[in-house]
């Protein structure tokens, strides 16, 4: 059994909704993310997949620690995240690394890549002495494939890819264990998002990276990840392998994402199973009782409406979902490899 | 110059049905930077009740191209150098601007990616579906009002009556998309555009929205122009497909002819970069390098400098976009080849 490099216990993040402008008064609380737990392996790739507003940005943040959590816990090899400080947090700080999603707004447009890929040596710099520190620079470029010769070139100068490149390249320059990448290929091209993909796996194999991938895409998520984590409204309903969620997913709301999926091959426009879910997802100021999806869900029962549905493995099934009638289901079209 | 024009382009022998033709149409952008040829001859057409889908990734010219069919190209900087866009055979791009905007909402509607900038934020849903029927049709306030309540409900926007005072902001991104499509078709056009309509949403709300529009196009019949860089939503809903690379079309194809054997070699590309839901792939195929420059389109084929099948022909030579049987055309010195492989 691997080490868990992180544990992240009944995670609760709320951010207050306030009216008035001069005297603030808090209203409500947006629940972004509402009591998820898991672990992240050495070494492996944990995908979180869910629609826009469901908590994933929100949870890379936490992780980050970039905010505090409303409640419970983020192990980082057994420490609580938001109690370490002093030497203890700026060893936290190198170990965990993020990429995000825009390319375009990430960088600072005013330094050049050189600075902007060394700029995490000024910060550690018992990382890179400060004489070598070009050299690594000129090191990462190129292991992310762009020429080392562009050092002195600014991020406009690049294209999405490039920008992205980048960005992965800071985010290594500290050698981290682990890396969370929010929607890092979700702005790019398909051409370019397949080098980008390939690059992660490429990194990954050579220096045992663990990744917290993180994309609404479920084929790229696929593509990348050992294990898959889906949400929806701050909740987390669904974990298993990637084989466990995309070939025998239990949770309806899995289900229907999966199903709405297309399918790159109009020869399965007939065979494949269509779940339409009726609506929009609720709001996470007041999501609904017991189970969240209950008000999109074709299978909601009054139960649902009372008793909050566990993430746990329940008979007939192996993998944990959060579903008090969670069953198998088969749901993506198979095709002939082309 | 056209590279290749529809039968009996005249008017005369045209099959009927055919309602929009773009022929050999070219657009260059003239900015400060120098000029960027942004359309290099772009020839296509769409028909009654079929959908074609134009696939291409981002700055390959498809919203210049639609936004010239509708006659919205920002001028300056955008200039059209050559081509023709027909209307039932008529070129539009010699006609008056009031013949242009009769055709437009009535002959031609467009829908966008952004549903929040293209609905006014200062007038509520309804009032501005109703003001359609009120200019155009000349109905009266109230019969105005019950049409666009009529419409509200036809895109399945639970309780339209109610919603129609709503200002835009008050709706979620997939009703707004509905109320754009709604207004969209008001006036029963023949022809709608659809400029990634479901780009900026969520999947689930995707699929809602896609079946919506088939179901609208079947029922109406319209000739329906889908625009998107998504290999998955054309799987689903085309009928035939034409891809666009720097600016020009490089396949013309069928839905399951070109998902089967790809006549050109960035089509190829694009379908082996998708990571596939049901295939746990290994590493990606990947297309090498980026799109080029269009202030400095690559001389011969645009694609050549990415493309692994280059020949020395292909830096001297544009390929031109040929038939090659069953609705099938390719801009590659090597098509046949490329088809006739096993
Ligand atoms: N700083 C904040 N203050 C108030 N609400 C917030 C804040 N950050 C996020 N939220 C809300 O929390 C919820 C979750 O947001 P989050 O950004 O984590 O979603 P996401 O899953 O990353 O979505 P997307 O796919 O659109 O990136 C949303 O309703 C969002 O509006
Ligand atoms: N108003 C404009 N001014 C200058 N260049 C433009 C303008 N609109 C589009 N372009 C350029 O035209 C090219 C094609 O753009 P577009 O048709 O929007 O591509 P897409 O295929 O992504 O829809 C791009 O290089 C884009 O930057
Ligand atoms: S718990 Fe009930 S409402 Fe929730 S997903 Fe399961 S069946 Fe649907
Ligand atoms: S013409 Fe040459 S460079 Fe262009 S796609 Fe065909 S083989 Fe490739
Ligand atoms: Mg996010
Ligand atoms: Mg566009």
């Amino acid at each position: 059994m691997t080490e868990n490099i992180i544990e992240v216990r009944d995670l609760v993040k709320h951010y207050p909704v306030t009216r008035g402008v001069v005297f603030k008064k808090t209203i409500g609380h947006v629940k972004a993310v509402d009591g998820v737990s898991f672990d992240l392996k050495a070494g492996e790739t944990l995908g979180v997949v869910g629609e826009s507003g469901c908590g994933k940005s929100t949870l890379a943040r936490v992780l980050m620690n970039l905010e505090k959590p409303t409640a419970g816990q983020v192990l980082y090899k057994g420490q609580d995240i938001s109690k370490l400080s002093g030497g203890a947090l700026r060893r936290l700080r190198r170990q965990i690394q993020l990429v995000m999603q825009d390319p375009y707004t990430s960088l600072n447009p005013r330094m050049t890549v050189g600075d902007l890929i060394g700029e995490p040596f000024e910060i550690h710099p018992e990382v890179a002495p400060r004489r070598s520190r070009r050299d690594k620079v000129k090191e990462l470029l190129d292991l992310v494939g762009l020429n080392p010769e562009h050092i002195n070139r600014y991020p406009h100068q690049f294209s999405g890819g490039q920008r992205q490149r980048i960005g992965i390249a800071r985010a290594l320059a500290l050698r981290p264990e682990v890396i969370v990448c929010d929607e890092p290929v979700s702005a790019l091209d398909v051409s370019i998002q397949a080098q980008v993909m390939n690059l992660l796996e490429k990194l990954q194999a050579e220096f045992g990276l663990s990744y917290v991938f993180i994309a609404h895409d479920l084929s790229v998520v696929r593509h990348l990840s050992d294990r898959v984590a889906v949400m929806y409204l701050g909740k987390m309903v669904e974990v298993g392998t990637e084989d466990e969620i995309y070939e025998r997913p239990t949770h309806p709301y899995t289900q229907a994402l999966l199903s709405a999926v297309p399918v790159p091959d109009p020869t399965v426009r007939e065979s494949k199973a269509i779940i339409r879910l009726q609506g929009d997802v609720p709001s996470p100021v007041s999501p609904p009782s017991g189970c969240r999806f209950r008000t999109r869900c074709w299978k909601a029962q009054d139960v649902c409406a009372q008793e909050v549905p566990l993430l746990q493995i329940r008979p007939g099934s192996d993998h944990p979902s959060a579903c008090h009638f969670a069953e198998k289901r088969e749901i993506v079209a198979t095709h002939e490899a082309a | 110059m056209s590279e290749q024009s529809a039968p009996g382009a005249d008017g005369s022998g045209r099959p009927s049905g055919r309602l929009l033709e773009v022929d050999g149409l070219r657009v260059e952008f003239r900015t400060r930077d120098g000029v960027a040829k942004v359309i290099n001859g772009v020839t296509y057409h769409v028909d009654a009740g079929e959908t074609l889908a134009v696939l291409g990734e981002s700055g390959s010219g498809k919203s210049v191209t639609a936004q010239t069919i509708m006659g919205i190209l920002d001028t300056p900087p955008g200039f059209v150098t050559g081509g023709q866009v027909r209307f039932h055979g008529k070129d539009m791009l010699k006609m008056s601007a009031e013949q242009r905007r009769r055709i437009r909402g009535e002959g031609i509607a467009m829908i966008f990616q952004d549903s929040l900038s293209a609905l006014n934020p200062v007038f509520t849903v309804g009032f501005q579906i109703a003001e359609q029927f009120r200019i155009r049709r000349g109905l009266s306030r109230s019969d105005a009002k019950k049409r666009a309540i009529e419409m509200l409900d036809q895109v399945k926007i639970p309780n339209a009556k109610g919603r129609y005072s709503n200002y835009p902001h008050q709706f979620s991104g997939g009703m707004r998309q509905r109320a754009m499509i709604a207004m969209s078709l008001a006036l029963d056009p023949e022809v709608l555009i659809a400029d990634e309509p479901t780009t900026a949403l969520d999947v689930t709300v995707q699929a809602q929205i896609m079946d919506l529009l088939g179901e609208l196009q079947r029922e109406r019949q319209m000739g329906m122009i889908l625009i998107t860089h998504d290999l998955g939503v054309v799987a689903d809903v085309a009928d035939r497909i034409a891809v666009m690379y720097a600016g020009r079309i490089v396949e013309e194809a069928d839905v399951y002819d070109l998902y089967a054997k790809p006549a050109h070699p960035y089509t190829l590309g694009l379908l082996n970069s998708i990571p596939r839901m049901d295939e746990k792939g290994q590493e990606l195929r990947t297309i090498k390098g980026l799109p080029p420059n269009l202030m400095n389109i690559p001389p011969g084929c645009a694609f050549n400098p990415r493309c692994p099948m280059a020949q020395p022909v292909c830096r001297e030579k544009v390929p031109p976009l040929l038939q090659l049987g069953r609705g099938r055309a390719s801009a590659c010195h090597f098509a046949e080849e490329l088809v006739n492989r096993d």
